[in-house]
């Protein structure tokens, strides 16, 4: 009983979403398959909310180790939902808002909200994928090394292609002739990179992109016809 | 004192030193923020207040617009020249990882996990459990509270109370003795994504790429005098893409033992993996250098005010 | 066979690493060294798209990404926007990531606003673009608005009611859009749009992605999408067909942001491509000197 009904729900509701593709009949139940869904996944993503508090609380009532970085989340979290909840700092934006105290937009500009994504979430949020860019140089120089044929295959299309991506490319053209009158001069390194994008890459990706297409439609069979449960968890 | 400590200690002091300098040396200054006020409602920009008697402090709808320092209207902004003060400090705070980890980067780190996950929950908050569930389920809270132009003729659909329920029913995995009924909105969930997805990945990503990939190999077309001629550089081209992408799935097959013939192609398809990988870290490389730059830009324009963009 | 240069070498700090790369970048900036581009032909192929467009076409301009992406999509989302206003078609904006729905405000309120929100032509809200904001539910959000817009969302970023705007009349999905073009940072976004939106109900679709995430849009190119803009190359190459074309909102340096990022890429793919030889020139000297000598 505890998994045969979450298997029929998912049947059913796989099921619908299938066949809606085929019967314009089902269009309508598909289109409420898909409005539930939202707010099914929006409520869900509560959990996680509550899971972080919960983590960060037990951080903090046992001292562990960092527990003020903890302390830090929680407070961090909390100002965020009471200053996006409350609106704080909006205002109405036209004559009908007016009357209405909490209806201007919650990421208006100047409110509290906005100040929170524009001056903390954006910079740090940022900042912390910048930081790629020096540890990528830092993997350029120590690791990625020509130790055998597909690394070296590796190393020489990456550097074809960082010279391709910028216009440092056209110092390949100057050791050609001069191109005919009103025709484009040839780069050759230009040339090489769009044909490994067109070929190499494109297959390659291609090739993954089969393979995975595979898979979910295997998975989401095994799913639909209830012999993939893994996904309900354990006996409880 | 070591020599680390005294180091850091002079470039604090000559930091601190710049920046008062800067702030106090230059028209720009540090980080100064200017905005004029504007009526919401009309769009109009309202001078700057002059007293409690002015008319333009009884307008409820006042936005801030960001404003050059030299507009005749603009005001400093409090709030956006600390928001500017605190990104550029919580910047540094990130950037100080690459010396060594530290508390002013736990510190941030710490920030952003509670900012991040308390961001979700409002966007998600107002933009579906407001905007779809409340108008669907009370549309006259809804207009009357946050919501005032949802049409007057809309009627409740209790129909959108199920997957309010079900959605709920997900913390029942709180409480051990109904965590199975935590099952049916994650079945609800999966099951709709899997029928959503098998089609789409079978269409968008089996047949019509496998369409994509049946290419003429040997390609002619017509030239200026209309007289047809080998395209040698399409034929190999499409030569290159039919038997790389064969290669490649072959190694994907792990059904069948990798010797021989198979072995072979399914190399070949490993050399094409990986210069579609070099040339994956290249366009990566790209993409955080650019992202480096804008947080340079940032601290050099906005903040210190070095360089004018 | 011991070298000095070479034990420094390998003992290298990555920390002088970091350094180098923090002066590469840098000093383009300090500097303002930018760098235009030479269009390649997925970038062409959406800029001819919307220049050959009727007036008053309809475009969906999906903007998919966040403040990680924004420094190489934001300007492309600023591109396609002044292109689409100086060709004066109708702007759909949307987003499917939550953290979205400011990049959307902050380019309607760069281009829109400060280039296009006066004169005899003026953009109007509601008539010409309208925001309909953070559509929840990723690519089932997709999906949604391929059939019916209303039943994703009834109303605008601003709460009113779609029904009330002029330009929402005869809209009923993006089956109705002229074009979709996309700027996408990764899940859900270009890729998403192709399989749920463009591939199933044949809407024409472009596509401008970070490079990162570029490699997986290749194989629907040309085939299911339209044109493909590349990372800041991308923005670059499209900043430098508008600067040619329309070249009167270009003589400000400030609303070319790819250009004056252009420089910087350029310097930091040199001392990229430096650390790669120099760091294999330091593994082939060590494999010679751990090799036995006669």
């Amino acid at each position: 009983m505890s998994k045969t009904v979450p298997v029929l729900i998912a049947s059913i509701v796989g099921c619908i979403m299938i066949v809606a593709n085929f019967s314009p009949f089902l269009l309508p139940a598909r289109q409420i398959a898909e409005d539930w869904f939202t707010i099914v996944a929006t409520i869900a993503m509560m959990l996680g909310g509550a899971n972080l508090c919960v983590h960060h609380l037990k951080n903090i009532s046992d001292r562990e180790a960092g527990w003020g970085f903890s302390a830090v989340t929680l407070i961090s979290f909390f100002i965020t939902i009471a200053v996006g909840l409350l609106k704080i700092g909006v205002v109405p934006e036209s004559e009908q808002q007016v009357k209405f105290a909490w209806s201007g937009p919650f990421q208006q500009e100047g409110s509290g909200f906005w100040w929170i994504y524009q001056y903390l979430f954006s910079p740090i949020v940022s900042t912390m994928f910048a930081l790629l860019a020096f540890y990528v140089a830092s993997a350029a120089f120590r690791a990625f090394r020509a130790k055998n044929l597909e690394a070296i295959l590796l190393l020489i299309t990456a550097l074809i292609v960082l010279v391709g991506q910028t216009r440092d490319r056209e110092i390949t053209s100057l050791f050609l002739p001069p191109p005919a009158e009103g025709m484009p001069q040839h780069v050759p390194i230009a040339d090489l990179t769009e044909f490994i994008r067109k070929t190499f890459v494109t297959a390659g990706q291609r090739a993954i992109m089969i393979g995975i297409a595979l898979g979910v439609v295997a998975t989401s069979l095994r799913i639909l016809l209830g012999l993939d449960r893994s996904y309900l968890g354990g006996d409880e | 004192m070591n020599r680390e400590t005294r180091f850091w200690t002079v470039m604090f002091l000559g930091g601190c030193l710049f920046l008062a300098f800067q702030s106090l040396g230059t028209a720009r200054g540090v980080g100064q923020q200017f905005v004029v006020r504007v009526d919401a409602t009309t769009g109009k920009i309202i001078p700057p207040a002059t007293g409690a008697s002015d008319a333009s402090s009884a307008v409820k709808t006042v936005i801030y617009e960001p404003a050059s320092k030299d507009d005749p209207e603009a005001i400093w902004s409090f709030s956006r020249t600390a928001g500017i003060w605190i990104a550029a400090l919580l910047t540094l705070c990130i950037f100080s990882y690459l010396y060594r980890d530290n508390v002013c980067y736990k510190l941030a780190e710490s920030i952003i996990v509670g900012v991040s996950a308390g961001y979700w929950i409002v966007t998600n908050f107002w933009e579906v459990l407001v905007a779809k569930v409340l108008v669907k389920l009370a549309p006259n809270v809804a207009r009357y509270s946050f919501l005032p132009d949802t049409p007057v003729d809309v009627k409740a659909d209790y129909l959108y109370i199920v997957p309010v329920v079900l959605g709920c029913m997900v913390f029942c995995r709180l409480i051990p003795k109904i965590a199975w009924m935590g099952r049916w909105p994650l079945a609800f969930v999966v099951g709709t994504t899997a029928g959503l997805k098998l089609t789409s990945f079978l269409d968008a990503d089996f047949v019509r790429q496998v369409r994509s990939t049946i290419l003429p190999l040997v390609v002619f077309s017509a030239n200026a005098s209309d007289v047809s001629t080998l395209d040698w550089k399409q034929s190999i081209q499409n030569i290159v893409i039919v038997i790389s992408v064969l290669s490649c799935v072959t190694y994907f097959y792990f059904s069948v033992e990798h010797k021989g013939l198979v072995g072979r192609i399914s190399r070949v398809g490993i050399w094409v993996l990986m210069i579609s990988f070099g040339a994956s870290f290249a366009l990566t490389v790209m993409g955080r250098i650019t992202l480096l730059t804008m947080r340079l830009q940032f601290l050099f324009d906005d903040w210190l005010g070095l360089v004018r963009i | 066979m011991t070298s000095p240069l070479l034990n420094k070498l390998n003992a290298l700090d990555r920390r002088w690493i970091f350094l180098a790369m923090a002066l590469a970048v840098l000093s383009p900036i300090l500097l303002q060294i930018g760098s235009d581009e030479t269009p390649s032909p997925p970038t062409i192929k959406l800029f001819d798209e919307i220049e050959r467009l009727p007036e008053g076409s309809r475009i969906l301009m999906a903007m998919d990404f966040d403040p990680t992406s924004a420094a190489e999509l934001y300007p492309m989302a600023l591109s396609f926007t002044r292109h689409c206003c100086l060709r004066h078609h109708k702007l759909y904006f949307v987003t499917i990531w939550p953290t979205g729905k400011p990049m959307i405000e902050s380019t309607i309120k760069a281009v829109i606003g400060a280039d296009f929100g006066s004169g005899d032509r003026a953009y109007q809200y509601g008539v010409d673009y309208v925001n309909l904001g953070y559509l929840a539910g990723d690519a089932v959000a997709i999906s949604q608005i391929s059939s019916d817009i209303r039943k994703a969302r009834p109303q605008d970023a601003r709460g009113t009611s779609l029904d009330e705007l002029p330009m929402m009349s005869g809209v009923i999905s993006v089956k109705e859009m002229d074009l979709i073009v996309n700027a996408s940072a990764g899940f859900p976004g270009g890729k998403e749009w192709v399989q749920y939106a463009a591939t199933p109900k044949k809407i024409p679709i472009a596509v401008g992605c970070t490079g990162v995430q570029s490699t997986q849009l290749f194989p629907y190119y040309p085939d299911q999408l339209l044109g493909l803009v590349t990372g800041i190359r991308g923005a670059i190459e499209y900043e430098t067909m508008l600067a040619a074309k329309y070249p009167d909102p270009y003589a400000n340096r400030s609303k070319r942001p790819a250009f004056l990022r252009g420089g910087a890429q350029r310097w930091a793919h040199r001392l990229m491509i430096g650390l790669i030889v120099l760091g294999n020139g330091i593994h082939l000297a060590n494999r010679y000197r751990r090799t036995p000598h006669p």
